[in-house]
C-alpha cells in the first residue's frame, strides 16, 4: 500500500520536474537570456599577501598603524568604523597616553548632551568610546554623498568575498571604462556621478577613487605611500578592525591542535590495547587467504556479479 | 533490552549501592553504556558518529548557553551585541565560532550518521521506530539551526527568515495567516527574533529527549552491525565498555582535531559574508542562500520552475518537505529482508548514486539560479525521489542478494572485509595464533 | 576451528598489566587536562568583559566645584559626591572626638594630603543603599551639617562620617587621585 502510494509520489514529483527541465531547456535554447556586461568584465580579486595571512599569521604593527593613518586622513570622512573603540588602538603597538590623544584630538566629536541646557551637544571622545560616525544617520549620510551610503568598515573584509584582496583590489581597481565594453554593450555606458570598476560587482561604483596620488598621506615610518602601498595598508588596517583577535586565534589554535593530536594518538594506542585483549584474534584465516577468496568469487558468480 | 549473557551490575563500593538502591542510575548507566551492554563486536567506524552527534549536540548547548549571556534579542542590539561577544567578552570569539562551526559539525556528523543507516538498513524491523525518532530529530535541529542562523540578525539571518517564512504562504488560504502568525508581523521583525531565541534554547532541550528516546529504542533490539545479521550469542558481542567506549574515545579524538582546524584557522569558511552586514529590510543581497547543510533541500525547492495543476511555488515547498518525510515511511518502501548493503550489490550501486545526487544537489543548492544549476537540480531532484519511491522497492523485490554470513562470529572469523578491530591486533592476533 | 575466548578484563598479570594500565591512564589523564582545558574559556567569559573594564576609571573635572558646593557624578554606574569643603567644615570634622564615632576616622585619613577641602565618597547610605541627600542648593543636610539620607534617618557630619541613625559605616572613600589640579581620577 505504501509502496504504491509512494510509487505514484515518485512519479509525480518526477515527472513535473522533467516537464520543469523539458520546458526550461526549450525556453533557453528559443530565448536565450541577454548577456550582460558583468558577466564578462568583472574581475576576480588581485593576490594580497598580508602577513596575518595563514594558520601562522601575525599582524605587522607597522603596516597596520599606517592604515589607521590611511583610515583617518582619507576614509574616515565618510565611512564610519562604529564597531571600534579608541581603547582598542593599543592593539596597534600605541600605549594609554596616545590614545588618549588620538582620541582627544578625533576630528569627529562624540554625541552628548550640554549639562546645563540639556540640548544636543558634542564632546571629545574617550579612550573608552568607539569611533564616532561622520553622519548622524543614514538620511543624512546617503544627502552627503549622491544618495549612496558609504558603509561602516569594522567588518567589511569580512563581509565581501574576496576579503582584504577585494578592498585593495577595489582601491587600486579604478580604471577608464574599456572600448570594449561599450562596443559590446552599447547601453553599458557608466551613468554619471558613478565611477567604472571592474572589481565592484555592479562594475560602476558610487565611490570616487579615494586615493589618487602618490604622497597623499605622510608616513612617519619612511615607507613611500604610493596607491598602491596605501592600499595594501589600510586593506591589512581593517583585517584587524574585522578581527582584532587572529593573533590570539592562531596562537591558541596552535596550541590545541598539538594537544589534540597528542591526545588522539594516545586514545589510539589504548583503543589497540584493549581491543588486543578481546582475544577476536584468534582467526586462522583472513580476507587474503586463498580459500576465502575462492569462495566469495563463487558466490559472486552464483549470483552472476562480476568482480 | 534481551541478551542473557549481558553483565548485572553489582555496585562496587557502599555508597554506590546506597545509591543504586534509591535510584538505579549507576544501573541504567551500566546497562546502558558500561560493561552491561552487549554490542557486536565487528563494527566499523560509521558506527562511531552516534556518539559524536551527541558530543555535538553537548557542545552545542554548552557554548549556546553561555553565549546567550551576552546576547541581547533586540533588532537593534542583536548584531553589536554579537560584535561584543567577539571583541570584548573574555574568550568570546572562541565561543562564538564554536557554536557556530559547532553547528556546522553538527550537521556533517549527522548526515554520516543517516548514510550509514541507509547504507547498512539501520531501518529494517526492529529498528523503525529508532529510524524514525532520529529523523524526529533531524527536524527539530533543521530548526533550531535554522532559528539559529536568525539570531545575528545579518543580511542572510534576515532574509533567509523571509525566504523560508515565504514557504508557508504558498499554500492556499491557510498559507498566509500562518506565516504571519509565525512572524507576529508582516516581515522579520522585533517579534519574531525575541520568539526565535526562546524557541532556539527551548529546542535543544527537546532534541535531548527524543535523543533518550531513540537510544533507549536501539537498546530493545541492540545496535545492528555491518553484517546485517542478528546477534545470536555471547561469541557474536563485547561489553560497551572498555571496548566501544576506548573506540568512540579515538573517534572524539579525530573529531576534535578536525573541528580544531576548523574553527582556529577558518572558521568562517563555512559561512557567508553577507550575515557580516547588518539586516537591512530595504535591501536584498545578490544571491540568498541558506547555510550549506540546507542546500540539497534548496535545489529541491528551486527545481520546480512550472506550474502543473499546482503553482511552481506550491510544488517546490511540497516537495522540499516530502524529501525529508518520505524517509520516515523508508522500512515500508524497501522491505529487503536483507540488511546490509554489503550483501545486496545492486542496492550497493544505487547507494553510491544516492550519494553522489545529494552532493550534486547541495553544490547546486548553494549556486545562483542560473538555467545550467536549475536544469541540474531537475534532474538530481528527479533522481531524489525516483531512488527512494520507484526504484528502492523495485530492487527490494527483485535483486538476488549474496549469501549471508551463518553469524557475526562466524564473519569475524572467515575475515569479512568490513570488521571492527584495527589491523595492528588481527596481525598480532594470527601471529599468536600460529 | 578456534574457539573465541570473551575477555574484557585482561588476564596477563606483571608487566604486561603495568604497561597497559600505563596507556589507558595517560589516554585518559590528557582527556582530563583537556576537559579542564576547555571549560576555562566557559568560566572566564563571566568576568567583566573588556568594554566594562574601560569603565573601571572615570575623570572628573572639578575646576567649577566653588566652596561650599558638590557635585554628584556617576562612577562604575554608581553615584559619586565630590564636595569642596570650607574652611569652617573642616573645623567642625576635625574637632569631633574619634571615640564619638560609630565608625571611627579622621578627617585627613578621608583625603589626599594637602587637599583636604576635597571630600570624595561614594553617593550610597551605607545602611541600604539608598542615595544620600546634601549635595544640591538647598537639600536637606541633615542635624550634622553633611549628608542626610531620608530612607531611615540616617544622619552624616561634614566628613561623610556616620553619626546618627541606622547607617554602621561611613560614606565609603573610593580608591581616587588628582591627575592634575583640577581633575581627579576615581578608580
Amino acid at each position: 500500500m505504501v509502496r504504491i502510494i509512494g510509487f505514484l509520489v515518485g512519479l509525480g514529483f518526477a515527472g513535473v520536474l522533467l516537464i520543469s527541465l523539458f520546458v526550461g531547456v526549450s525556453n533557453y535554447f528559443s530565448n536565450p537570456p541577454a548577456p550582460m556586461p558583468e558577466g564578462k568584465f568583472h574581475e576576480e580579486p588581485k593576490h594580497l599577501a598580508l602577513a596575518s595571512d595563514g594558520p601562522f599569521g601575525k599582524f605587522d604593527r607597522e603596516q597596520l598603524q599606517r592604515g589607521f593613518q590611511v583610515y583617518k586622513e582619507v576614509c574616515s570622512a565618510c565611512h564610519s568604523l562604529s564597531l571600534v573603540a579608541f581603547r582598542d588602538l593599543q592593539g596597534l603597538g600605541y600605549n594609554e597616553a596616545e590614545v588618549k590623544a588620538i582620541a582627544n584630538q578625533w576630528a569627529i566629536e562624540v554625541p552628548s548632551v550640554n549639562p546645563e541646557t540639556g540640548e544636543p551637544a558634542t564632546r571629545k571622545a574617550l579612550p573608552s568610546d568607539r569611533f564616532p560616525s561622520p553622519y548622524a544617520n543614514e538620511t543624512a549620510a546617503r544627502a552627503a554623498n549622491n544618495n549612496a551610503l558609504p558603509p561602516d568598515l569594522s567588518l567589511i573584509t569580512k563581509a565581501r568575498e574576496g576579503g582584504a584582496a577585494y578592498v585593495y583590489s577595489l582601491l587600486t581597481g579604478y580604471q577608464n571604462q574599456p572600448a570594449k565594453l561599450l562596443k559590446e554593450f552599447p547601453t553599458a555606458k557608466t551613468p554619471p556621478g558613478l565611477h567604472y570598476n571592474p572589481f565592484f560587482a555592479n562594475l560602476n561604483l558610487a565611490m570616487p577613487p579615494p586615493l589618487t596620488s602618490e604622497g597623499q598621506v605622510v608616513y612617519t615610518d619612511g615607507t613611500k605611500p604610493t596607491v598602491d602601498q596605501m592600499a595594501q595598508d589600510v586593506a591589512a588596517f581593517l583585517v584587524w578592525t574585522a578581527e582584532p583577535k587572529l593573533e590570539n586565534r592562531h596562537r591558541s589554535g596552535i596550541a590545541v591542535v598539538i594537544f589534540l593530536l597528542f591526545a588522539t594518538v594516545l586514545a589510539y594506542l589504548a583503543y589497540q590495547q584493549i581491543w588486543a585483549e578481546a582475544k577476536r584474534k584468534v582467526r586462522r584465516t583472513g580476507p587474503l587467504d586463498p580459500k576465502n577468496k575462492a569462495k566469495s568469487r563463487r558466490a559472486k558468480a552464483k549470483q552472476g556479479i562480476a568482480g | 533490552m534481551s541478551f542473557s549473557w549481558a553483565k548485572t551490575y553489582e555496585p562496587k563500593s557502599p555508597f554506590m549501592r546506597w545509591l543504586d538502591d534509591r535510584l538505579p542510575l549507576p544501573r541504567l548507566v551500566y546497562g546502558a553504556t558500561g560493561p552491561g551492554y552487549p554490542v557486536p563486536r565487528n563494527l566499523n567506524y560509521f558506527w562511531n558518529f552516534g556518539v559524536l552527534a551527541g558530543l555535538a549536540l553537548v557542545i552545542q548547548i554548552v557554548t549556546g548557553i553561555v553565549l546567550a549571556m551576552h546576547y541581547v534579542s533586540t533588532a537593534d542590539g542583536a548584531f553589536n551585541s554579537v560584535e561584543h561577544i567577539m571583541r570584548d567578552v573574555n574568550a568570546g570569539w572562541l565561543l562564538r565560532y564554536a557554536h557556530m562551526n559547532g553547528a556546522s559539525f553538527f550537521f556533517i556528523v549527522v548526515y554520516i550518521h543517516i548514510f550509514r543507516g541507509l547504507y547498512f538498513g539501520s531501518y529494517k524491523p526492529p529498528r523503525e521506530l529508532v529510524w524514525m525518532l532520529g529523523l524526529v530529530i533531524y527536524l527539530l535541529m533543521m530548526a533550531t539551526a535554522f532559528m539559529g542562523y536568525v539570531l545575528p540578525w545579518g543580511q542572510m539571518s534576515y532574509w533567509g527568515a523571509q525566504v523560508i517564512t515565504g514557504f508557508f504562504s504558498a499554500f492556499p488560504l491557510v498559507g498566509e495567516p500562518v506565516r504571519l502568525w509565525l512572524l507576529g508581523g508582516y516581515a522579520p521583525d522585533q517579534a519574531a527574533l525575541t520568539r526565535f531565541f526562546s524557541l532556539h534554547y527551548l529546542l535543544p532541550f527537546v532534541i535531548a529527549a527524543v535523543v533518550i528516546l531513540h537510544i533507549w529504542a536501539l537498546h530493545i533490539p541492540g545496535s545492528g552491525n555491518p553484517t546485517g545479521v542478528d546477534v545470536k550469542d555471547e561469541k557474536d558481542t563485547l561489553p560497551f565498555h572498555p571496548f566501544y567506549t576506548a573506540k568512540d574515545g579515538f573517534g572524539v579524538g579525530v573529531f576534535l582535531i578536525l573541528y580544531a582546524l576548523v574553527l582556529y584557522f577558518a572558521p568562517n569558511y563555512l559561512g557567508h559574508p553577507d550575515n557580516y552586514i547588518p539586516a537591512n529590510p530595504l535591501a536584498t543581497p545578490a544571491h540568498i542562500v541558506p547555510e550549506w547543510y540546507f542546500w540539497p533541500f534548496y535545489a529541491i525547492l528551486r527545481a520546480f520552475t512550472v506550474g502543473f495543476i499546482l503553482p511552481a511555488k506550491l510544488w517546490g515547498v511540497l516537495a522540499m518537505f516530502s524529501s525529508i518525510l518520505l524517509l520516515f515511511f523508508l522500512p515500508w518502501l524497501d522491505r529487503s529482508p536483507v540488511r546490509s548493503g554489503n550483501y545486496r550489490p545492486i542496492f550497493r550501486r544505487f547507494f553510491w548514486i544516492l550519494v553522489v545526487d545529494v552532493l550534486v544537489l547541495g553544490w547546486c543548492g548553494g549556486a545562483p539560479a542560473t538555467p545550467f544549476y536549475v536544469s541540474l537540480s531537475q534532474i538530481a531532484a528527479a533522481y531524489y525521489f525516483a531512488h527512494f519511491l520507484i526504484i528502492l522497492p523495485l530492487i527490494a523485490r527483485f535483486e538476488r542478494p549474496l549469501p549471508l554470513p551463518n553469524s557475526i562470529s562466524e564473519s569475524v572469523l572467515h575475515g569479512e572485509k568490513r570488521e571492527a578491530a584495527p589491523a595492528g591486533t588481527a596481525r598480532r592476533a594470527s601471529a599468536a595464533a600460529r | 576451528m578456534a574457539t573465541l575466548e570473551q575477555s574484557a578484563e585482561g588476564s596477563d598479570s606483571g608487566d604486561g598489566v603495568r604497561r597497559r594500565d600505563f596507556i589507558n591512564v595517560a589516554a585518559l589523564s590528557f582527556a582530563g587536562v583537556g576537559v579542564v582545558a576547555a571549560s576555562l574559556p566557559l568560566i572566564t567569559q563571566m568576568n567583566p568583559s573588556a568594554d566594562v573594564l574601560a569603565l573601571a576609571a572615570t575623570e572628573v573635572d572639578i575646576s567649577k566645584i566653588l566652596p561650599g558646593q558638590a557635585i554628584k557624578t556617576v562612577w562604575r554606574k554608581q553615584p559619586v559626591f565630590v564636595r569642596n569643603l570650607t574652611p569652617k567644615e573642616i573645623a567642625e570634622a576635625n574637632a569631633v572626638p574619634l571615640r564619638e564615632l560609630r565608625d571611627p576616622q579622621t578627617l585627613a585619613e578621608r583625603t589626599k594630603p594637602g587637599k583636604t577641602n576635597w571630600l570624595i565618597t561614594m553617593g550610597v547610605c551605607t545602611h541600604l543603599g539608598c542615595i544620600p541627600l546634601g549635595t544640591g542648593e538647598g537639600e536637606n543636610r541633615g542635624p550634622y551639617g553633611g549628608y542626610f539620607c531620608p530612607c531611615h534617618g540616617s544622619a552624616y557630619d561634614t566628613a561623610a562620617r556616620i553619626r546618627q541613625g541606622p547607617a554602621p559605616l561611613n560614606l565609603q572613600v573610593p580608591e581616587y587621585q588628582f591627575k592634575s589640579p583640577t581633575v581627579v581620577q576615581i578608580g
